[in-house]
């Protein structure tokens, strides 16, 4: 029947629709120009050849072909990087910021908001900052912070090059994007865990439910699916956005021995430093194909309309 | 009397266990454990950095390094200020091309997002469906993904080194119309109808009856938008040339890179200039941002 009436409604465009799209037409114009368009373009460019001085040229899908079964950077490094990178500090992350948030639910009001400020405050340093502070802790010599540390501790003798060191690379930067991704998926999720109605865990109570963790399983994530599931869109997609963290640690692209090195990084490495735009465009469309993968994950765990 | 003792005891247990207590009580002990060390972890490097800020040279490289400053001293702000003379381009002129880049946009991001939301929560249009799917899409847009793309579209557009580019390639924020959205979306439409029947134009009907009501979730919206803003260096890095249209967050960025050792102490003054009005906006604003979130949940 509302199927029906829906019909009905779209034969021709009201006054009411009008008003609609001049509200909403500086917003899709911006949209448009710088989202939407460049995204169909990155996917055109990926089809050709171009430098950016000569036309682009068509080559099919040459440049897929290539990164299959040419580039072993991509598949030897990058590939395993991000896919580690998005699944500890995407979904980790994520994790985290749950259980963090419901223990924060857990407390009074005043304590939670001051060590909820404390945790969050990371999230909005931005790069420089955040570049600033961790090159000062990990530096190379004694003056940085965790030699100095272990110097003193008397477990090395001499100061390790944490930052130049492959080793120890990809460690610190899952470590130091953990720390910057409490944002405002976290902000969502605290605020989804104490609108949920307390009668429902009464309700739950008095039907059996025993436990702490039976509580969350069975009430606390069904009651608050929409705010899980914005929760995770935000937290894949940063750590994503986040693919500069391993250029800002090291000071270089590459990162040392390809360690640290992201789709993104791989990106930049090959649009801006050798200017194969249309094989870094390649690269592109194949990270924003990874990244709607994992969110389409979440949404099969939290969407209410399945 | 004991059945009713017994059943007494087991209430209360319940009650200390509830989400959002209004008391303490015994039982939270075992999440401040975990809690309040976890936040000092978190705030610890922050706290280093702002102290560091403040350091003379002999104890930035101090070996055991300290935490606190023991003797405080503005060496590293005046330095900051004066080495950015010596390129040609005041301090002051990146800090005004920041305030006017930040002011721009984030007034550009609210009118367009008060306008969107508004049309996606209370309008029926054909095609609204596809297109708020197209902007949920985009909450999961990485922009390095496209930067060559964004390029050549910046080129093309002739806005390569105008500070327009600046403002209008951050103007339009898919999570922040997202929130504003869910959160116009709980409105009764009952209000509506009846300023619509008392003849109300819609320019009546948005600023003087939807945004009074929405203000917590715009006021979210202007925090995430300067955050992004004041931070930004994608404009600067890729489609700025002339170095008096860059930003503060660009040079202060390029200082800490550039001379790592040397510029130790100026980098902590600059990250903490370009930090602190991120911290003070949204405490200000914490209150409404929490309240905004309660609505953030993708339906």
């Amino acid at each position: 029947m509302t199927v029906i009436s829906e019909k009905k409604h779209r034969r021709h465009l009201t006054r009411n629709d009008m008003i609609a799209y001049v509200l909403l037409s500086p917003y899709i114009m911006l949209f448009s120009v710088f989202i939407l368009v460049p995204v169909l373009m990155t996917a055109g460019l990926s089809f050709t050849t171009f430098d950016v001085i000569n036309p682009p040229k068509f080559t099919g899908i040459a440049n897929y072909v290539y990164l299959f079964t040419q580039d072993t950077v991509f598949m030897k490094y990058v590939l395993p990087n991000t896919f580690l990178y998005a699944i500890v500090v995407g979904v980790g992350g994520y994790i985290l910021s749950f259980l963090i948030a419901w223990m924060l639910a857990q407390i009074q009001a005043l304590p939670r908001t001051l060590l909820s400020l404390c945790i969050y405050v990371p999230s909005m340093l931005g790069q420089v900052f955040i570049g600033v502070i961790w090159r000062t802790i990990f530096s190379g010599d004694q003056s940085g912070w965790m030699n100095a540390i272990l110097l003193q501790l008397g477990w090395i003798d001499q100061p390790i090059q944490f930052l130049l060191t492959s080793k120890y690379f990809m460690l610190i930067m899952i470590i130091v994007s953990l720390w910057s991704s409490m944002g405002i998926g976290f902000l969502s999720m605290i605020s989804g865990i104490l609108n949920i109605n307390r009668e429902i865990y009464e309700a739950a109570y008095i039907d059996g439910l025993r436990n702490r963790f039976q509580e969350i399983v069975h009430v606390t994530i069904p009651s608050m699916k929409p705010q899980m599931l914005f929760g995770a869109v935000m937290s894949i997609t940063s750590a994503f956005n986040m693919g500069w963290i391993g250029v800002t640690l090291a000071g270089v692209n590459p990162t040392p021995a390809y360690s640290g090195q992201l789709i993104t990084n791989h990106i930049d490495d090959y649009g801006f430093i050798r200017y194969e735009m249309g094989y870094a465009a390649c690269v592109s469309v194949m990270l924003l194909i990874i990244v709607y993968a994992f969110n389409l994950l979440a949404h099969r765990f939290f969407d209410e309309n399945d | 009397m004991r059945e009713i003792k017994k059943k007494k005891r087991r209430s209360a247990r319940f009650l200390g266990t509830v989400v959002d207590p209004k008391h303490f009580s015994t039982t939270q002990l075992k999440f401040y454990v975990i809690l309040v060390p976890l936040a000092l972890f978190m705030i610890l490097p922050v706290v280093m950095i702002v102290n560091r800020a403040f350091m003379p040279l002999g104890e930035l490289f101090a070996f055991p390094p300290h935490i606190f400053v023991h003797d405080p001293t503005l060496t590293n702000f005046r330095n900051l200020f004066e080495l950015s003379g010596t390129t040609g381009v005041p301090f002051l002129r990146y800090l005004l091309n920041s305030l006017v880049i930040t002011l721009l946009t984030v007034l550009l991001n609210l009118v367009i997002t008060i306008f969107g939301a508004y049309a996606f929560a209370k309008k029926r249009f054909v095609g609204k469906k596809f297109l708020f799917e197209l902007n949920q899409l985009a909450l999961m847009f990485v922009p390095t993904a496209v930067a060559i793309s964004r390029y050549i579209v910046i080129t093309k557009l002739g806005l390569i080194d105008t500070l327009a580019v600046h403002v209008l390639s951050l103007a339009a924020m898919p999570v922040g119309l997202f929130l504003v959205k869910q959160f116009t979306d709980q409105l009764p439409d009952a209000l509506l109808e009846a300023a619509v029947i008392d003849g109300a134009k819609e320019r009546h009907i948005i600023f003087k009856i939807i945004v009074p009501l929405i203000r917590p979730a715009l006021a979210t919206s202007v925090v995430l938008t300067f955050q992004q803003v004041w931070m930004a260096v994608e404009a600067s890095n890729n489609y700025i040339t002339d170095d008096s249209l860059r930003t503060l967050a660009y040079y202060l960025g390029s200082l800490s890179t550039n001379n790592a050792v040397a510029a130790a102490g100026t980098s902590a003054a600059a990250s903490l200039i370009l930090f602190l009005p991120n911290l003070i906006i949204f405490i200000w604003m914490q209150s409404q941002v929490m309240n905004t979130m309660s609505h953030s949940g993708i339906k």
